[in-house]
């Protein structure tokens, strides 16, 4: 036994010496680490082929090595620091809260938006620095490249009295709703939550398998009436009274809600964590609730064997969820020479020829509209704009998103993407 | 080097593998989140009807699977090792090679196979479970069980005929009480994962909820208590089961029939 001991000191003096040895290196060469966990495939890892080539008039866009890689070399022609990124990377929220709870040490992560609020809640992130919001500083890539409609969802919701922005700044955004084949479906059907109880699609349709997202549709579902009723709508507190209803978590609510759990359980197809893209694209199924994100990818994916897959947000209201970066209070606590590394990894994944190469490989919409750079809305113009010789292209107006005036003409984009067949 | 130093890497990876993470799930489930001890994650557990139900459905759905990969495991094992063709290797290999096949591929191209039969998986849910794990615990079925009838001796068999004994009466009076101990050691491999493999359901389709599905919900909510409680009750049943089965008397046996 004591064998065993004496080989579990040995290592233990290892690790020590190690240790030390790793903390002379950093007080020589001054050298930053910066411990950034991320969700899996969810930046431009590089390696682009030559004819992927993003040709904005602008100038071209191509990923050539991993945003990782470039940023460590930014950091040091920029601010003449070396940082090393230790990059790691997450597959669900829980997972990440496991993680941080079993011990691990990261800097910076990018968790959807109930995490961030749990880790509000309990205290365990680190707000910005002054510099962060300075917009005279050219490299603040992200306070000057937000969109607007994004900035005001961050600063106009609070946990224990702080602002979401003062924590977190915006990754990747969408909304929920529902992919559908048009041809199988009537679009009225796909316009409520309610598609997910009805039965002229018994077995027909997926829903996700996760509180999030499947709560949400539930209550909404429950509330069908008052969400779609004129003067609530137009109700003076609106926004206020429509966030209470839907984040009711009360011991009545919950109850109703796993009733009508229970009676869409009966009715769809399956609760899935991953598997409902590539069931629709494959047609075992005829709706399926998605992200916004996967659901462009269950389109494209369809559209290579010349099936057309259809995208709607239900009218009754829909989840609008975030990814973000936070700093964590374990992590970079203290050390300033990391919070400024982390700042600039967040500024320099907001420069727009860098928002452009994540969302080309990503495929989600990030959060950063640069309307004043203009190389985002001339990315998705590239992607989805109309050919000149289009007959009814169609109007998508997204001014809310890149200035944060609804009726903006500038930003109307004439899509090539054909409207569902009227039933 | 003496013969006990050599167990000591096994030892370690015992300790460190199966022994502690068990003291942690025997402190989480008698625990609750606040580091009290308490038996309420039991009490909650068996007066839930939720969660009883749950046990039930994967209690019978274990059940089936164990039965049906006995039916088709037994008379593949037994005439594997009975005929007298030469490459029997071969024949054996047959059923493993599908082992070497990843997992994930397999349960994918299940999925499809059986689309293609029903038209619509959901409104089967139960018979596509009992396919799925079939499907993916059948070899762990059919080695024990043919490493245990070779190794039977076939003069018995003949004592028996030369006795008077039928062809069946020698199936079932000495063929399978001697094939006993691959049969236990078969359907203990099989019975427990059956309970818990949710990540098969999963991938199949996700409709049906069994123990390891609630163990990987309470997770996901944090709950580490409920969790390792459940986990508690699944290895109680699972001792129960060997025990039945007197999987701890014929330990070179059974042992020998697992390798």
């Amino acid at each position: 036994m004591h064998r065993i001991i004496a080989a579990a000191g040995a290592l233990c003096m290892t690790t020590v010496m190690s240790g030390a040895f790793a903390g002379e290196v950093k007080a020589a060469n001054e050298k930053v680490i910066l411990r950034v966990c991320n969700w899996e495939e969810y930046v431009d890892l590089g390696e682009w082929d030559e004819e992927e080539v993003i040709d904005l008039e602008s100038g071209d866009i191509f990923g050539e090595n991993s945003l990782i890689e470039d940023f460590e070399e930014w950091y040091l022609e920029t601010y003449g620091v070396e940082v090393e990124v230790e990059y790691s990377t997450f597959g669900t929220n829980e997972e990440l809260y496991s993680q941080l709870t079993l011990g691990d040490v990261y800097d910076l992560v990018c968790p959807s938006d109930y995490m961030i609020m749990k880790l509000m809640s309990e205290n365990k992130v680190v707000p910005f620095t002054e510099d962060f919001f300075d917009e005279n500083d050219e490299y603040n890539y992200y306070v000057k490249g937000v969109s607007p409609y994004i900035n005001d969802v961050f600063w106009s919701n609070e946990i224990n009295g702080e602002a979401w922005g003062k924590y977190a700044a915006g990754y990747m955004w969408g909304t929920t709703g529902f992919v559908y084949n048009a041809d199988e479906v009537a679009g009225e059907d796909v316009k409520t939550w309610d598609l997910l109880t009805n039965s002229d699609y018994f077995r027909q349709v997926t829903v996700k398998d996760n509180v999030r997202d499947a709560y949400f549709p539930t209550l909404a579902i429950l509330n069908k009436d008052k969400l779609l009723n004129e003067s609530f709508i137009n109700s003076e507190n609106y926004s206020e009274e429509l966030s209470a209803l839907m984040n009711d978590t009360s011991d009545g609510t919950i109850e109703r809600a796993e009733a009508k759990l229970k009676e869409i359980r009966a009715n769809v197809y399956a609760f899935e964590t991953d598997s409902g893209k590539a069931d629709m694209v494959s047609g075992k199924i005829l709706a399926s609730l998605q992200w916004s994100g996967d659901a462009v990818y269950a389109m494209d994916q369809a559209e290579e064997d010349d099936v057309y897959l259809y995208w709607e947000v239900p009218d009754e209201c829909t989840n609008l969820w975030f990814d973000g970066w936070v700093m964590l209070k374990a992590g970079v606590d203290g050390d300033e020479a990391k919070q400024k590394a982390a700042q600039a990894f967040i500024n320099f994944l907001s420069r727009p020829d860098n928002v452009v190469r994540n969302m080309y490989y990503i495929g989600y919409t990030s959060s950063i509209s640069a309307a004043e750079d203009g190389r985002v809305y001339e990315y998705v113009e590239w992607l989805y704009g109309a050919e000149d010789d289009e007959e009814e292209p169609a109007e998508y107006p997204l001014g809310y998103f890149f200035t944060g005036n609804e009726d903006d003409e500038d930003y109307v984009l004439f899509t090539r993407k054909k409207l569902p067949p009227s039933p | 080097m003496t013969r006990k130093q050599l167990g000591i890497p096994y030892a370690v990876f015992l300790i460190c593998f199966v022994i502690a993470p068990l003291l942690v799930v025997l402190y989480y489930a008698f625990t609750n989140g606040e580091g009290y001890f308490t038996f309420a994650n039991f009490i909650r557990f068996f007066t839930d009807q939720n969660t009883i139900g749950t046990l039930f459905y994967s209690l019978a759905l274990s059940l089936c699977t164990t039965a049906v990969c006995l039916l088709i495991a037994y008379p593949t094992a037994y005439f594997l090792a009975q005929s007298k063709i030469k490459r029997k290797a071969v024949l054996l290999g047959l059923f493993i090679i599908p082992m070497w096949i990843n997992f994930t591929l397999r349960i994918a191209a299940l999925k499809e196979i059986l689309t293609l039969i029903e038209g619509n998986l959901a409104f089967h849910p139960f018979l596509n479970s009992v396919v799925g794990m079939t499907y993916d615990f059948l070899p762990f079925m059919i080695l024990p069980l043919y490493t245990t009838i070779t190794k039977i001796d076939p003069s018995l068999g003949e004592a028996s005929r030369d006795l008077g004994a039928t062809r069946w009466e020698t199936f079932t009076r000495v063929t399978i009480p001697l094939s006993l101990p691959g049969i236990i050691s078969g359907v203990t491999m099989v019975f427990l994962p059956a309970m818990t493999n949710y990540v098969v359901l999963d991938m199949l389709y996700n409709s049906t909820y069994i123990m390891g599905s609630l163990i990987g919900s309470y997770f996901s909510a944090y709950d580490w208590n409920s969790g390792s409680m459940i986990s508690i009750v699944l290895l109680i049943i699972i001792f129960l089961v060997t025990w039945a089965t007197g999987g701890f008397k014929d330990e070179e046996n059974a042992r020998g029939a697992l390798l």
